[in-house]
């Protein structure tokens, strides 16, 4: 199990690189596209773009179906999910250690402040 | 005698921003409305740093602190609950220019140390803090990350915090 979402993350991250499949994930999570779309859309040829869909769909992001002679994509269930989650939580344990910084610096700043006058007068 | 009224600004969060740039490689940045020289002292001084490295949102605290910010010293951080100590983080300061860039190691881990550098803009009075954090593989990054079984657990405990965010 842990094997398998270790894996999985592997591919998410490698899948998340590269700036035109962070921008097919975008345009999916606004609407399902078809391959012909996100070729016209990211001024590409639709071998290009069946790559990095075929990027996107083996790491899970992804999921397409092909109906009659057209192939849409869709976003995967919940993939990225686990990424946002594992950032948003070295997220919140950098930002709660840095909101009581805050308070030390403060009162670092306050006490230098009063040395400062103490010295000048 | 009203101590906080030059230049003082109602009291806002900065942001804590966090990225990863590589498979091993994540970058913090945070705005501090203080000058480097403070900040690079909160970061090098135990009885500074004791105060706010241990959050109490973390869950647990900091039991021992030890630090020796010169080139080539050693840090240990001591964590527990209930006075017992359960993990250790511990290394050395392979760079130390004060002000601006402090750059050590995280030895607890298997597989090689961990690297950290952390650089200090000062600009108008406020400090731009980057923390890049490198780990030796991304089999180090999964480890320390604790992925897999704990996950579903870390869902519950976002959502409370989230939730208690939120309502701040």
């Amino acid at each position: 199990m842990v094997q398998y979402q270790t894996a999985r993350l592997d591919a998410s991250f490698a899948a998340l690189s590269d700036a035109t499949r962070r921008g097919v994930l975008e345009q999916l999570g606004r609407a399902d596209a078809s391959i012909t779309d996100l070729a016209a859309r990211f001024d590409m040829t639709l071998t290009g773009i069946k790559k990095h869909v075929g990027i996107l769909e083996q790491a899970g992001l992804v999921t397409t179906e092909k109906i009659g002679r057209v192939r849409t994509c869709k976003l995967g269930p919940h993939r990225l999910e686990e990424e946002t989650v594992w950032l948003e939580r070295h997220r919140q344990l950098w930002d709660s250690r840095f909101n009581a910084l805050d308070d030390v610096l403060e009162e670092l700043k306050q006490k230098e402040k009063i040395n400062g006058r103490k010295k000048r007068k | 005698m009203d101590v906080r009224r030059e230049n003082e600004k109602p009291l806002m969060k900065n942001l804590t921003a966090v990225e990863r740039t590589s498979e091993r490689e994540f970058v913090v940045t945070r705005t501090f409305d203080a000058p480097a020289r403070l900040v690079f002292e909160a970061w090098t001084k135990p009885e500074l740093l004791k105060r706010w490295w241990a959050p109490k949102s973390m869950g647990a605290s900091l039991l021992s602190c030890e630090v020796d910010a010169r080139v080539g010293g050693s840090y240990r951080f001591g964590f527990g609950q209930g006075g017992t100590e359960t993990i250790a983080f511990f290394g050395k300061y392979i760079e130390v220019n004060p002000h601006s860039r402090l750059v050590w190691t995280n030895e607890e881990g298997d597989g090689g140390p961990a690297v950290t550098t952390m650089t200090l803009e000062e600009k108008a009075g406020k400090t731009l803090l980057v923390l890049r954090e490198v780990h030796p593989s991304k089999e180090a990054v999964d480890e320390a990350i604790g992925f897999g079984e704990g996950l579903r657990e870390t869902f519950g405990q976002l959502d409370e915090l989230l939730v208690t965010l939120g309502a701040s």
